[in-house]
């Protein structure tokens, strides 16, 4: 069972409710998940602070003195109830280039080696087919991604890296992501892109959003070098 | 690089950092809004001492105020500007004499303020009348420092770097203003944080969350704005699920329980994640929070949702009926 039949309703304190809409990652789960929050949007209640929405449940930050517990919990379930009316964007796809191994792609040979193919044919498959964007976290503009072909779901490393260039290209379990920032990070390194994932000034800040579709083309190390000239 | 730039119209150099100690940031109440992009609010931590500080001088209670942590922190003064230090006893002095915290002060320039060593907490603010003025970034002036963007240059403060306040005439009618002293917090090294179970309560055993809330946790060094790590007794989890949860939204407060079995206090420069949380800190214990350091205690007290904005509808009581003594004024 992927969908609850009934929203679960938990209290992540006194300023947050997360609204938890289903059990695995899947795109009906992440649909609705994006549904319900363009619908809390578009009605842009008082006293809600923030919306989080991930893989399968949205947390709401609210803010008890203007809105009520009571009063927000029988908005969001009204909300939930006429769901289908809401418009609903078409995805959009994003082509992302990657310069795949050597020292860009650190674990390119050791996940072909794992799944006992070659590492072009690690960069044919990640390159054949669109991933849907599952939600942004864990930094600005990281979007998480999937589902990986069968034959390149791979762990994550044991002992995490300390430092992982900005821009990289990783995958784990059946997820693939791009670190826009340097950061710690436990995935499996086989690529880096040159396109800016994320920029503070822009509007929006990041390039890649949630419920959208990146697909993934290799480039060379030259085209990778006068990519921003 | 040091922060120095071209002066803008309307805007005066206050302070030049001569040491900027072990952390100083500026910060106001935080980036709301972009969590959808995965942008972590950031923000001051202790807010109550925060709004005080910025309501003492004058100001609206988000202007960009400095968040000082534990000591060393070194400033000069370029003009005549009012201050007002709030949060952690971290033993400010101005030119070597021992300053009072909570009200307000008249610097004037080549004064040199010093923050000495920490006497209880952990965070000090300093407030001034304009508040600092750095460029906001998405609609906030918080330095996120893992994400190197916001406050000055998106990182903490430099030796040499010039801070920049509003060219306005200080409010000197708010001169000596003190807030009440029985309202003052009081930071100690055993500390009582009131929860509320959930969201993965039910991940754990009975006994597990027993001893969650039964047991005292010393806070060990690694503690930061992202988060407060615990050393203490192992929280039992249901053998039954599994370790991890799949990904969702953070706030400042939550505590997760790693495989490891010890607790974690989130703080405000994280947006997602994917361990198990057995309760939230409530709003109002969040400034005691952000006061622990290194050797201190907490013990955890569950308590009802209703109870929680009861307490904190008290706290914005108090913080009312300041704001109306001040407006007398």
């Amino acid at each position: 069972m992927a969908l609850y039949p009934e929203t679960i309703f938990r209290l992540m304190g006194d300023r947050g409710l997360l609204l938890e809409l289903g059990d695995e990652i899947g795109s009906e789960v992440n649909e609705k998940v994006r549904r319900m929050t363009l619908a809390i949007q578009a009605e842009s209640i008082e006293g809600i602070v923030e919306i989080v929405p991930t893989y399968r449940s949205l947390l709401i930050l609210y803010n008890s003195l203007i809105l009520s517990f009571v009063d927000l919990k029988k908005r969001l379930e009204r909300i939930e109830k006429g769901l289908q009316q809401t418009p609903f964007p078409e995805p959009k796809l994003t082509q992302i280039p990657a310069l795949y191994g050597g020292s860009y792609g650190p674990d390119l040979e050791e996940v072909a080696k794992y799944h006992q193919i070659s590492p072009e044919e690690v960069i044919q498959l990640h390159c054949s087919k669109p991933y849907f964007i599952y939600m942004i976290g864990f930094m600005p503009g990281f979007p998480y991604m999937g589902e990986l072909p069968e034959a390149l779901i791979t762990s994550r490393l044991k002992t995490p890296r300390l430092s992982v260039p900005a821009g990289s290209v990783a995958i784990a379990q059946r997820q693939t992501g791009i670190y826009p920032m340097e950061s710690p990070g436990g995935w499996q390194i086989i690529g880096r892109t040159p396109v800016k994932l994320f920029n503070p000034e822009r509007e929006p800040p990041a390039l890649l959003q949630m419920g959208n579709l990146v697909q993934f083309f290799p480039i060379s190390e030259k085209e990778f070098k006068e990519w921003h000239k | 690089m040091v922060a120095k730039r071209e002066l803008r119209l309307g805007q005066v150099e206050a302070f030049e950092v001569l040491e900027p100690g072990i952390l100083t940031t500026v910060q106001d109440l935080g980036r709301y809004g972009f969590s959808q992009f995965g942008v972590p609010p950031s923000g001051a931590l202790d807010t109550f001492s925060f709004r005080v500080g910025n309501l003492l001088v004058g100001n609206q209670e988000e202007e960009a105020c400095l968040e000082i942590t534990v000591m060393g922190l070194k400033l000069k003064v370029l003009r005549e500007v009012v201050i007002a230090i709030t949060g952690g006893e971290l033993f400010p002095t101005l030119n070597g004499e021992s300053l009072e915290m909570w009200r307000t002060h008249l610097l004037v320039e080549g004064d040199v303020i010093t923050f000495k060593r920490l006497r209880s907490g952990c965070r000090a603010y300093l407030a001034l009348s304009g508040g600092l003025i750095v460029s906001k970034i998405m609609g906030s002036r918080s330095t996120y420092l893992s994400g190197r963007f916001g406050g000055l240059e998106g990182r903490a403060l430099k030796r040499g770097d010039i801070l920049y306040m509003l060219d306005r005439p200080p409010s000197l009618k708010k001169l000596g203003f003190r807030f009440p002293g029985d309202w003052i917090p009081s930071f100690k090294k055993e500390v009582m944080l009131r929860v509320i179970p959930g969201p993965q309560d039910h991940h754990f055993t009975e006994k597990g969350f027993q001893t969650f809330s039964s047991s005292a946790y010393q806070i060990t060094p690694q503690c930061d704005r992202m988060g407060v790590r615990l050393e203490g007794p192992k929280i039992e989890r249901r053998p039954d699920v599994e370790e991890s949860i799949i990904s969702e939204g953070l706030i400042s407060g939550a505590i997760q329980v790693p495989g490891d079995g010890k607790p974690i206090i989130i703080l405000t420069e994280l947006v997602t994640g994917g361990y198990t949380k057995i309760a939230t800190v409530i709003s109002t214990d969040l400034t005691k929070v952000a006061q622990l350091k290194p050797g201190d205690q907490v013990r955890f007290e569950p308590i009802s949702i209703e109870n929680a904005h009861l307490l904190l509808k008290e706290q914005e009581q108090r913080l009312k009926e300041f704001r109306a003594i001040i407006e007398q004024r």
